[in-house]
């Protein structure tokens, strides 16, 4: 936390790449990056159980001066109507932001637009 | 054994239990940090049994383990709901223990001893979630409800089928705005309240034994 590096590192991932991976692996692979200084924004964001999961996995790596946790925002899963249930469509979780929290800070967000800052001068390491 | 615990025993009881709804359920009260959990389980406590529940506090995070009472039995005109209440730890995605010390004027010690259970409590309260039966979702009526927190909490209850009470806490403060919480969650039952005065907690009791007694089937992950 305490290096100060100019860069940002900003990753979006497509929903195929989290696609192949199990929970336990997708949340390994958020929690790494995020820890390394990177905002990651998914394509296709966690289910609830992930979500929670990763509040979980999260809280137990919090290391008070290297790691105080992380920023997230997303929305819930996508409504399925009625027909769409019916031809086995399933309800898909929505873009996610997620980043470190000393490096990103959710400022604003309602039904259609997750506004965040940058805090300056804390990058990727 | 007495006839009426011998009636509340037997197969015919829990027959009609079964088929019109429970009447005991182990409900959760949560939400993120300093929203006032502790302060609505003082409430109903003092309301319906007499007792409290835990300390409140101004800095955030007084509450890092689960606290629970059991059989408080909450009555609504003629039906009635029998529940073991549990009050969690606040959820939060961060925690910064300087917060404590910059905000709270806490000692370096004492914040990261705070910081560091804070984090335990929140696993903790995650973890209730499989074990419960319904939830009080407290939201800080001041505050925007869009937490990912609350959206966490919803999502995981809603996958499984179970009921949720949103209570848009704070209400006697004057920017409060249940209207909001209102709008942002149209799909669960919001109850504007003031835990702290009691305004209004009647009809957060009476929405409690509705909601709570449903028959409902619960889904395992």
């Amino acid at each position: 936390m305490e290096k100060k590096e100019s860069e940002i590192a900003f990753n979006l991932i497509s929903h195929q790449k989290l696609e192949n991976l199990s929970s336990s692996e997708k949340l390994t692979y958020i929690l790494k990056e995020v820890k390394e200084g990177r905002i990651l924004v998914l394509e296709h964001g966690l289910t609830p159980a992930e979500q929670a999961k990763l509040i979980e996995h999260t809280m137990k790596e919090i290391n008070h001066d290297t790691f105080i946790g992380i920023e997230i925002g997303g929305y819930e899963n996508e409504k399925v109507g009625f027909f769409q249930r019916v031809f086995g469509v399933t309800k898909k979780p929505r873009m996610t932001v997620i980043g470190p929290a000393h490096l990103l800070k959710m400022v604003h967000k309602d039904n259609d637009m997750i506004e965040t800052t940058i805090i300056p001068g804390k990058g990727a390491r | 054994m007495g006839i009426l615990a011998r009636f509340k025993e037997s197969r015919f009881t829990k027959m009609i239990q079964k088929i019109f709804g429970k009447n005991h359920a182990k409900i959760g009260i949560y939400g993120p940090p300093n929203v006032g959990k502790t302060t609505l389980a003082n409430r109903i406590l003092r309301d319906w049994s007499g007792d409290i529940m835990g300390s409140v506090s101004e800095v955030p995070h007084e509450t890092r383990r689960a606290k629970w009472k059991n059989n408080i039995r909450v009555d609504n005109g003629g039906s009635s709901l029998t529940m073991d209440l549990v009050d969690t730890p606040g959820i939060a995605t961060k925690i910064d223990y300087k917060e404590f010390m910059n905000m709270y004027g806490m000692t370096k010690d004492d914040s990261r001893l705070r910081a560091k259970e804070a984090t335990e409590g929140v696993i903790e309260a995650i973890r209730w979630l499989e074990d419960i039966d319904g939830v009080v979702l407290v939201m800080d009526a001041t505050q925007d409800p869009f937490t990912q927190v609350n959206v966490t909490i919803i999502g995981n209850l809603e996958a499984r089928n179970l009921p949720i009470l949103i209570a848009a806490n704070k209400i006697d403060a004057e920017n409060a705005s249940p209207a909001t919480l209102k709008s942002a969650f149209p799909q669960h039952p919001v109850i504007p309240i003031s835990a702290l005065t009691g305004y209004n907690t009647e009809a957060l009791y009476s929405m409690m034994v509705k909601e709570f007694s449903k028959k409902r089937h619960k889904q395992r992950r």
